[in-house]
């Protein structure tokens, strides 16, 4: 393991996260077996209460799973230094096999917890909090969920090793190499740009038809599912080469780094909180029968809805935007 | 979204003011608070500004340097290797170099002799790092005599002082000439300390490697990204160790967050009852005392981490020196250049924000479901 | 307009120090009228005060809240309806010491997010028609008694609520004070407001301005 303040301080947010989730499992499972809308005990009042304690404890977690997305990937980068032939987070993430695993892990963790707030959520309002168990039911899954991502996390940092000799964004994404990303990297700028508007344009419409009418709610949480996979497509195929300004360069992780102005976050934070959005609108549609949400449910999804809208248009602009501004030709007019 | 806007703006003037209500507790607490955070930046941007000095240092190094090893250690160079390395691909020149320690019993340090490759200086003329004419007050135009391991007395007159820009390696430098070297330290004549090569393109520095390694198998190349790496990684772990040493202060001081959080006074527990019992419910109970937590967070972190950026970079770091930096027994005293790095901050704020956040959330629900009617049976 | 059916309130339940506050309660309480609470300390009268002003909920029987079933709401729901339909006036007042007489007005609106300058408006002009517009930058603990009450008046009035609720509003107030407070009763059910207070102040229970009192003994009614 390669001892370091980042590397030290990620363990421990991921660690702290997990023994706070795993402390709270007992009173989960209490809440599960014991809950009783109707009863005026003082049991069921203590119970009642606790849920205040879990809403605001995975809200944390979840606000932490997010800055610590973005140290990982920031420190990942930083790293590159330490590892032979590695020149960005690309690079110190293929240090071993746990790199891109845990990244993922972490980024999974983080739209679970924003599901699961946003049942919470429904759930608080309406009067007879009819998904308490199911919600306490999800807690007890996204437990095992962070769990996994810690260990992964605690898998890569220790099996670190300053002199391992590393592929980085050259070799990963490059053409000649072979794997998804290359492929995906390889792919030519026209189709994956047709693929990435198309996916976004109907990610977006999508949304923001079910903002309207409140229906195919599904659609639009499968569509916010795609839109993410295919902007990481569009990141890898051709945004990044415009931004770079380099036609062989497809990392999408140095797009963040100083050298780019950071231009990556622009893209990437309206991205995941679309996706976000747009994944808890599929978290809510199980409940939109149920007979007190009947009302709530639709509100609170088309909401999300058109935050996720918003969120994809808002990329497809950025990412028009980079191309535009570049210097770089990819396709000849 | 205005309602909700607005109500957070209610709820922090709450805080505020219930905040300068109780000057006196909270006070304590963002002390400690901004106390612990200016310890770990001070850290953070000390190591950081020494790992910023390194790179800069070495980027004006050669690319390879070749030692001579004999039973595994370090030997001079005999006469000859030059010609036997030739022409490798790739390289740019070779030189080989001359240089060697020396202690100094007046002042109980160690300096760094070295002869230029060009005769820059001329015989029986010195130009000395910043901290060895500081230490003997030297300047240009001083005589100065050292006793050579030889026993014998050599004197010298002081030409010039390196310039300060990157004293943390040139510091206890002494530069003489090739002929001064030879005969101070009885250097047999030919004889090199190591070779340096300087390769251009970085992704043929492994293959020349590979070539000196193969063409002088008694000897060693020493590659500067892998000194870069070292350093790095050195720093890095330093700061890891102390950070490591302190995180049993970080948590005493979460230990000291829960505390506080959690041993409200009669008087606050009255109030939230109070609040709750005219309308507040335990959510903006909770969410008032977490832009407590926040902004008590915020104004430590600001505090500590600006005093930590004047102790180190104003102030030269006077707290950290000796346990971070340990170069040599002669500790340069130089300016470090003002960086701060995101990165840096970010998990600054991981350390401290963090671990009071996750001590007081606990508290802070607890005393947020204190029972609305408690306001009427007190 | 407030419906009690079959209420019973146990404290510290399933333990050996368990007790029962309220032991059976049947009542209906008319809007728009001022209703007191009478009976000796530890009848239940303040407990039912919680239960009626969703304070605190019951451990058995039913509320109701002109035609709605409230008593299975959780506490968030009920903190909404109370914060909406019930203003309070504690014994000791409960303000927050420390703040000036303006901002505890304020305090109960807090959560609705009103804006700023409407929710001034709103409590300036309320310490106005209680006549303390002089006092109202001056901090709670430096107010007298009655200033006080009328700063607590003016803080249960804030959200404009249809019920006002009084614990004991008279017992910490002189014979004066306490015809002053009745005026300002009068005034508020002149306004349309129901008032629900407990008391065992003879001036408060035989005055006119009390349409019903309702006794108590050992948690249960004993006429009414």
């Amino acid at each position: 393991m390669i001892f370091q303040p980042a590397i030290i301080a990620l363990l421990l947010a991921s660690g702290i996260a997990v023994a706070m989730l795993a402390a709270a499992a007992p009173f989960a499972l209490q809440v599960i077996r014991q809950w009783d809308i109707a009863s005026g005990t003082e049991r069921q009042l203590l119970l009642e209460r606790r849920t205040y304690l879990f809403s605001t404890l995975a809200a944390f977690v979840m606000v932490v799973q997010l800055v610590a997305l973005l140290l990982f990937v920031f420190n990942a980068d930083r790293m590159a230094e330490m590892f032979v032939g590695a020149m960005c987070a690309v690079g110190t993430l293929n240090v071993n096999p746990f790199g891109f695993p845990a990244l993922l892990a972490q980024m999974a963790v983080f739209f679970l917890a924003a599901a699961w707030l946003a049942v919470n959520h429904v759930d608080t309002r309406a009067p007879d909090y009819p998904l308490v168990r199911v919600k306490y039911a999800l807690l007890l899954i996204l437990l095992p969920a962070l769990a996994l991502a810690f260990v992964l996390q605690l898998k890569y940092f220790l099996g670190l090793r300053a002199d391992v000799i590393t592929s980085c964004c050259g070799s990963l994404f490059s053409g000649d190499a072979k794997g998804l990303a290359a492929e995906v990297a390889a792919l030519k700028p026209l189709p994956a740009m047709t693929l990435f508007y198309v996916v976004l344009a109907v990610a977006a419409g999508l949304t923001f038809f079910h903002a309207r009418t409140r229906r195919a709610g599904y659609a639009a949480a499968a569509a916010s599912a795609a839109a993410f996979v295919a902007t990481i497509v569009g990141v890898l195929s051709f945004v990044s080469l415009y931004l770079y300004e380099h036609p062989n360069h497809h990392c999408p992780f140095c797009i963040l780094k100083p050298e780019y102005g950071h231009q990556g976050y622009w893209l990437y934070v309206p991205l995941f909180a679309a996706t976000a959005a747009g994944l808890g609108t599929g978290a809510l549609q199980p409940f939109r029968q149920v007979a007190s949400l009947r009302e709530i449910v639709p509100a609170v999804s088309a909401r999300l809805a058109d935050l996720a809208a918003f969120g994809y248009l808002l990329v497809a602009l950025i990412a028009t935007y980079f191309v535009l501004h570049s210097n770089l030709i990819l396709i000849e007019h | 979204m205005n309602a909700w806007i607005e109500k957070q703006r209610h709820l922090i003037d709450f805080t505020l003011a219930s905040l300068a209500r109780r000057k006196a507790k909270n006070l304590g607490l963002l002390l400690v608070y901004a106390l612990l955070v200016f310890v770990l930046a001070s850290v953070a941007l000390y190591t950081h500004a020494l790992r910023q000095e390194a790179a800069q240092v070495l980027k004006q190094s050669p690319e390879i340097v070749l030692q001579r090893m004999v039973a595994g250690r370090h030997d001079l160079i005999p006469p000859g290797y030059l010609e036997k390395i030739g022409r490798i691909r790739g390289v740019q020149s070779i030189e080989g170099r001359l240089w060697g320690y020396y202690y100094d019993p007046v002042v109980k340090a160690n300096y760094t002799f070295m002869a230029p490759a060009a005769e820059a200086v001329k015989p029986g003329t010195l130009v000395v790092g910043p901290a060895v004419a500081r230490s003997r007050g030297l300047a240009p135009g001083n005589t100065i005599s050292f006793r050579a391991y030889s026993g014998k007395l050599f004197s010298f007159t002081v030409v010039g002082v390196l310039p300060h820009a990157s004293e943390l390696v040139s510091a206890d430098l002494v530069l003489m000439g090739e002929a001064d070297f030879r005969a101070f330290f009885e250097y047999p004549a030919g004889q090199h300390t190591d070779i340096a090569l300087s390769v251009a393109n970085p992704l043929e520095v492994r293959t020349v490697a590979a070539k000196l390694a193969s063409a002088l198998p008694d000897s060693r190349p020493i590659l500067r990204e892998e000194v870069l790496r070292t350093y790095a990684s050195v720093f890095d772990w330093r700061e890891g160790i102390v950070l490591a040493l302190l995180s049993a202060a970080i948590f005493a001081f979460a230990i000291l967050a829960w505390e506080k959080a959690s041993g409200l006074s009669a008087e606050e527990k009255r109030e939230i009852g109070i609040l709750k019992a005219i309308g507040w419910e335990t959510g903006d109970v909770i969410k008032m005392k977490l832009w407590e937590g926040g902004l008590i967070s915020l104004t430590a972190f600001l505090a500590g981490f600006v005093a930590a950026y004047l102790q180190v970079f104003r102030f030269g770091a006077p707290l950290f020196e000796p346990v971070l930096k340990g170069w040599a027994v002669l500790y340069p005293r130089f300016e470090l250049v003002p960086a701060i790095d995101g990165l840096q901050v970010a998990t600054l704020f991981f350390f401290t924000v963090f671990p009071y956040m996750a001590a007081v959330l606990v508290p802070i629900w607890r005393a947020a479901i204190t029972d609305p009617d408690s306001a009427m049976r007190s | 307009m407030i419906e009690l059916k079959q209420i019973r309130k146990a404290f510290n339940q399933g333990r050996p120090n368990e007790y029962w506050a309220l032991n059976g309660i049947d009542l209906t309480i008319e809007a728009q009228k001022v209703t007191a609470f009478r009976g000796p300390s530890g009848s239940g009268k303040t407990t039912l005060l919680t239960i009626v002003g969703c304070l605190a909920r019951p451990t058995s029987g039913r509320v109701r809240l002109a035609e709605d079933e409230i008593s299975g709401l959780p506490e968030r729901f009920l903190t909404d309806i109370r914060r909406s339909t019930f203003g309070f006036v504690f014994q000791q007042f409960n303000l927050i010491k420390g703040l000036s007489a303006l901002e505890n007005v304020m305090l109960p609106a807090f959560p609705t997010g009103r804006p700023h300058r409407e929710l001034r408006e709103r409590s300036e002009a309320l310490l106005d028609r209680l006549k303390l517009a002089h006092r109202r930058e001056a901090r709670v603990e430096w107010l007298s008694g009655g200033e006080q009450q009328r700063v607590a008046i003016a803080r249960a009035l804030v959200n404009d609520p249809k019920v006002l609720i009084a614990d004991e509003p008279t017992a910490n107030l002189d014979t004066t004070l306490s015809r002053e407070f009745m005026g300002i009763l009068e005034g508020l059910h002149a306004e349309g407001r129901t008032v629900i207070l407990t008391s065992h102040d003879p001036l408060v229970v035989e005055s006119a301005a009390v349409h019903r009192v309702v006794s108590m003994r050992d948690g249960q009614l004993t006429e009414g």
